[in-house]
């Protein structure tokens, strides 16, 4: 039988990487929503969660256990399957995006070299955009399953904030393409291993990048689908219990996973400033490099919540006019004035 | 059978399905999201012809962008069953025949073409579709029809805020 021919060994492997993967993302996730609230009290001056165990670190799983034992509630006029579908796609679209960083350099073990990334696709950064295209449908879907104006309206909202942020995020990235000349994440961590990081070539773009991030992610202060004070709770307001939970999860894997694009793109990824990982061995360059990742990751999601504790929320139509009339002008002057050096450098 | 002929089945297979649940679907907002699937199935199929560029594009800006605005304006119209009007038997009738023939005149078309003769399509080792391979086309042989083609998109793109403004 030679019907599906293929390497058992490597495929055991990505699986092993993928669950990995996902649940460690999974308990950032968790510790994330305490992070939050724990640096919201620092800046507001008060002493944030501190019952749940020492310094309240088993908060996050109190908070678990209480959306898991509350009642669910699915609405007697709404579309039964849409519903429970919303909440489902934004989780899996949020998951998806992990699939092409680059957590590390190779590790040795059992006599393999095994790559600390689940799938190094020559069009890395194009994957990532096109699942973030997709994560619209979670709060599209549950915002119409709902039927409920307030959720309507924050689901259209949140909608045409992502199609437009998402046109100003790629024009930046066109111009951190024109320097690295590969879509591979991989191939722009190596390139920054050897060079300077992209954040000295590209500071305009990254700025822009990360304006961008906060408003793909719905977060503060873009986070209009869920203005508490003009729809109420937004886009999940007739969800409850852990499907509520799965749309807040979501929101924090997405931090996370952005910060990580943002990490690897603009700020070396797993590399260490001033060290050349070629002297260590491989195990322990890969170790460190993931170590250095996952504090340049930390950095970007205490920069989120930081901005989210420290901006007032936009009104709707500021949100608008900043992204298709500042962002976008910006990011093209950004990308022409790329274009012309690159031509100018190469000649 | 490999890997790539299961593939190929159970994506035209999937494909086929949703493209007729768009039309069998009562529900307009079903009918976009099966739309969606129709769209993943094809890109499956660019993958398994090694156009990996053009597989995420297609999702990018027909399962990303356009569906978003269709199911945008359907979920504003708030279409369903009951207020739309229901065409009579012998419409359907009429118009599943309209579309077998045109189907078939296609296939037909497709089939006699001298150009496809004795040809199969080049699975894993094709590079057409890779990225540096379609930008030096795009950029080389077909410049000018490629920024012709951008002139017309602003020229619409212009033409619907000229439409848009109010006074």
């Amino acid at each position: 039988m030679t019907l599906l021919a293929f390497d058992w060994i490597f495929l055991i492997e990505k699986l092993v990487l993928i669950v990995i993967i996902i649940s460690v993302s999974l308990v950032i996730a968790m510790y994330e929503t305490y992070a939050e609230r724990k640096v919201a009290a620092w800046i507001q001056d008060r002493v944030g969660p501190d019952r749940a165990g020492p310094w309240g670190i088993l908060q996050p799983l109190a908070d678990g256990g209480k959306l898991f034992f509350k009642e669910e509630i699915i609405p007697n006029s709404s579309n039964k399957f849409l519903f429970v579908l919303g909440p489902c796609l934004a989780m899996l679209t949020a998951m998806m995006t992990c699939a092409v960083v680059p957590w590390s350099s190779k590790l040795e073990l059992f006599g393999r070299s095994i790559d600390m990334q689940i799938a190094d696709i020559n069009i890395g950064i194009l994957y990532v955009f096109g699942v973030v295209s997709m994560g619209v449908y979670g709060i599209m879907i549950g915002g119409w399953a709902s039927n409920n104006k307030f959720s309507l309206m924050a689901a259209l909202r949140g909608a045409s904030q992502v199609i437009s942020y998402e046109l100003a995020m790629g024009l930046s990235l066109i111009a951190l393409l024109m320097l690295t000349g590969s879509l591979s994440l991989k191939t722009i961590v190596e390139q920054q291993q050897a060079g300077l990081w992209n954040i000295a070539y590209q500071p305009l773009g990254f700025l822009l990048f990360f304006v961008c991030a906060l408003a793909e992610c719905n977060r503060a202060p873009f986070d209009l689908p869920e203005a508490e004070s003009e729809l109420n709770m937004g886009y999940h307001q007739e969800y409850s219990s852990m499907k509520l939970g799965f749309y807040l999860f979501s929101e924090y894997i997405n931090m996370f996973i952005s910060s990580a694009i943002m990490a690897t793109l603009f700020f070396g990824g797993y590399d260490v400033p001033f060290l050349d990982e070629s002297k260590l061995a491989v195990n322990v360059a890969a170790i460190v490099g993931l170590v250095a990742l996952m504090l340049k990751i930390f950095f970007f999601i205490f920069l989120f919540m930081w901005v989210r504790w420290t901006l007032p929320r936009f009104r709707y139509d500021q949100l608008m006019r900043v992204g298709w009339k500042n962002m976008i002008p910006l990011a093209l002057a950004n990308m022409i004035i790329t274009a012309a050096v690159v031509l100018l450098i190469k000649k | 059978m490999g890997t790539a002929q299961i593939l190929f089945w159970s994506l035209t297979a999937l494909a086929l399905i949703s493209a007729i649940m768009v039309l069998v679907s009562k529900n307009p907002v079903y009918s976009v999201l099966w739309l969606i699937v129709v769209f993943f199935a094809i890109s499956g199929h660019y993958i398994l012809l090694n156009a990996q560029f053009l597989a995420i594009v297609n999702l990018i800006v027909y399962a990303g962008a356009i569906m978003v605005l269709f199911l945008f304006v359907i979920m504003l119209m708030n279409l369903n069953t009951e207020t739309e009007p229901q065409k009579s038997i012998w419409m359907k009738f009429f118009g599943v025949v309209a579309g077998g023939l045109l189907l078939s005149f296609f296939i037909s078309f497709v089939i006699s073409s001298a150009d496809l003769k004795g040809k199969s399509a080049q699975l894993k080792e094709g590079e057409i579709g890779l990225i540096k391979t379609l930008g030096k086309a795009l950029f080389n042989d077909y410049v000018i029809p490629f920024e012709i083609a951008s002139i017309l998109f602003l020229s619409a793109m212009v033409g619907a805020v000229v439409i848009g403004k109010k006074d």
